[in-house]
């Protein structure tokens, strides 16, 4: 179990440079200068708007695998109703 | 269409929202955790929009349309990126943590969860005041929005002292009535209000102009320079210092910070986190694109107006203009009673309280909570009468003085070795430094310091950088006081 929550917590890790990514290029740099029209918007909206709905896909998917919880080192399961409850958290896992 | 049918509609929206705000004040509780936090039971549907809907203020229903008209739709991406993308991040980084924080020791501000941490008062007082003072540049812009908002939309019959003190007034009244469960309540509404109505106006207007591809051909005639990403206004320093100030600075507003205070579970702020892009976008995509839409049609934006009413007067029927000024100042009122409702109990609980009369009944908080807001928004009102800058510039002064309160408080957040006289330099000096900067284009005897540098990068980014350096430094060079505790910031074990 405990070493099942390592692996996760290891794995997690992955997270900061995918929000990181997420953060920077909802800018679309690449583009830069690039001034084609595409189905009535300049080309480079439609990169904005298609990032952000990445965004709430990628930010759904973080909070679905407990990596939200684990994030914060607290245990997902016993998160759900309330993180008020101190048996929540990891115990003598802490980091 | 009269003029009286048009004020109609707007002043009857107004008395709607401050009738749902006497329901919700008739099933509240007394408490001051129920007036502030509405006893920390917001579900998912209210906390979303009611952040989004303090967030959504006169900064982006006319500010955003304005800068789009002048520089070009870019200024979407900017909002976007800091707003759907940047802040959603932050909301988990510093709004879970000190939900989870605030949910274990009962916080309700800011100053008090810093002030607790490091046992100082002194601490509590100054992250309240700084937090004040930026607030009162925020108040303004709302009253600014609304005075010109109401301008545009009778053709001047209505002066813009008169919409400033009509809005005024209004938040004056529900912010002393309803409390934090009545702002939540017709927040809700007024996002949902706002969404449908700026896609409809939005529709509406494509449609006079002969769809997406027409509107933007017409664009592209006028201002070719729209179609390419970047150039003009927008470049790097301006897009990655306005994404950076803004994002952070929102997190530290004192209506945003305590929204992470009150969410009923982490469910719900889990929820909201997850929506958080599509629902900013949702909003800034038509909003934007009518300002960029209306450079490329031939109406004219006079001096201090804002475009989006005057483009909606020509392509839209007066009632649809009505209602989508409607909308705005509910936007407006609504960011506004939100701010004044925070700041009156970072006034009572953080520098009242501690620094004059800690022994005051829960009844003379609640009446020196109401004077202070009206006495603020009173003098908000006056300062918004003289006009000090465009409403983007009155905004991102506002934004960027909090945004320099963000990394010290990140740091107390995930650094237990952070020591007091860390957070106080943190502080104290970069923001001294920014309102001396901000103060100097109307201080008499010092010269005006430039705001931007080397081709739009933020001096706020800078001394940002600044407030991280001098509280890790000066942490490192202090030691502890015995007052502070880092265990009260603890959440993962016992």
């Amino acid at each position: 179990m405990l070493l099942l929550y390592m692996t996760r917590l290891r794995s997690d890790l992955l997270w900061v440079p995918t929000f990181a990514i997420l953060v920077a290029f909802a800018v679309p740099w690449p583009l830069w200068g690039v001034d084609r029209v595409v189905a009535g918007l300049p080309v480079w909206i439609w990169w904005h708007v298609a990032w952000l709905g990445l965004c709430t896909a990628l930010f759904a998917l973080f909070v679905r695998s407990g990596a939200w919880e684990r994030g914060m080192g607290q245990r997902p399961d016993a998160d759900a109703s309330s993180g008020r409850d101190p048996s929540g958290s990891v115990g003598g896992d802490r980091r | 269409m009269t003029l009286g049918l048009s004020l109609g509609i707007v002043v009857g929206y107004l008395v709607v929202a401050l009738a749902l705000g006497l329901v919700a004040y008739r099933v509240s509780e007394t408490t001051a955790e129920d007036y502030y936090l509405a006893s920390r039971s917001i579900g998912t549907l209210v906390l979303l929009f009611t952040t989004f809907a303090t967030l959504l203020s006169a900064f982006t229903f006319f500010g955003g349309p304005n800068l789009a008209y002048a520089a070009g739709p870019e200024w979407l991406v900017v909002m976007g990126t800091l707003d759907g993308v940047l802040f959603a991040v932050l909301w988990y980084v510093i709004g879970y943590k000190q939900w989870l924080i605030g949910a274990r020791n009962g916080y309700v501000t800011l100053g008090e969860m810093l002030g607790d941490r490091f046992g100082s008062t002194g601490l509590r007082a100054l992250v309240a005041g700084v937090s004040l003072l930026w607030l009162f540049p925020y108040v303004m812009l709302q009253q600014m929005g609304a005075g010109e908002a109401l301008v545009g939309l009778t053709d001047g019959a209505v002066p813009y002292w008169g919409g400033a003190a009509l809005i005024t007034g209004f938040i004056i009244l529900y912010v002393t009535v309803a409390g934090l469960r009545g702002v939540a309540w017709t927040d809700t509404l007024q996002g949902l209000f706002m969404l449908s109505v700026v896609w409809i106006a939005a529709a509406w207007v494509v449609s006079s102009l002969g769809g997406v591809g027409a509107a933007t051909e017409g664009m592209l005639a006028a201002r070719p320079e729209f179609g390419s990403f970047g150039g003009g206004t927008y470049t790097p320093g301006f897009i990655v210092s306005t994404a950076i100030t803004i994002a952070f600075g929102v997190t530290m507003f004192p209506q945003i910070n305590q929204r992470f205070f009150v969410a009923k579970s982490a469910e719900t702020l889990k929820r909201s986190f997850a929506l958080w892009p599509v629902l900013v976008l949702l909003l800034f995509l038509p909003a934007f694109m009518l300002g960029a839409w209306a450079a490329g049609t031939p109406v004219e934006v006079p001096d201090g107006a804002n475009v989006l009413p005057v483009v909606l007067s020509e392509y839209a029927p007066a009632w649809l203009a009505a209602v989508v000024i409607a909308g705005a100042m509910a936007a407006m009122m609504s960011s506004s009673d939100s701010m004044l409702l925070s700041g009156s109990s970072y006034f009572t609980r953080d520098l009242y309280r501690p620094l004059v009369d800690a022994n005051a009944s829960e009844r003379r908080e609640a009446w020196i909570a109401r004077i202070g807001v009206a006495t603020f928004a009173t003098l908000a009102f006056v300062a918004s009468l003289f006009r000090p800058g465009t409403l983007i510039e009155v905004g991102g002064t506002a934004f960027s003085g909090f945004a320099l309160l963000a990394l010290p408080v990140t740091c107390a957040l995930y650094w237990p070795r952070t020591t007091r006289t860390g957070m106080i330099a943190g502080v104290a000096v970069p923001q001294a430094t920014y309102l001396f900067v901000v103060l100097s284009s109307v201080l008499p005897l010092v010269p005006t310091l430039p705001r931007t540098v080397l081709g739009g990068w933020d001096v706020a980014l800078g001394l940002m950088a600044l407030s991280g350096a001098l509280t890790v430094g000066v942490s490192l060079l202090t030691a502890p006081t015995e007052e502070s505790d880092a265990s009260r910031f603890a959440v993962t074990g016992d």
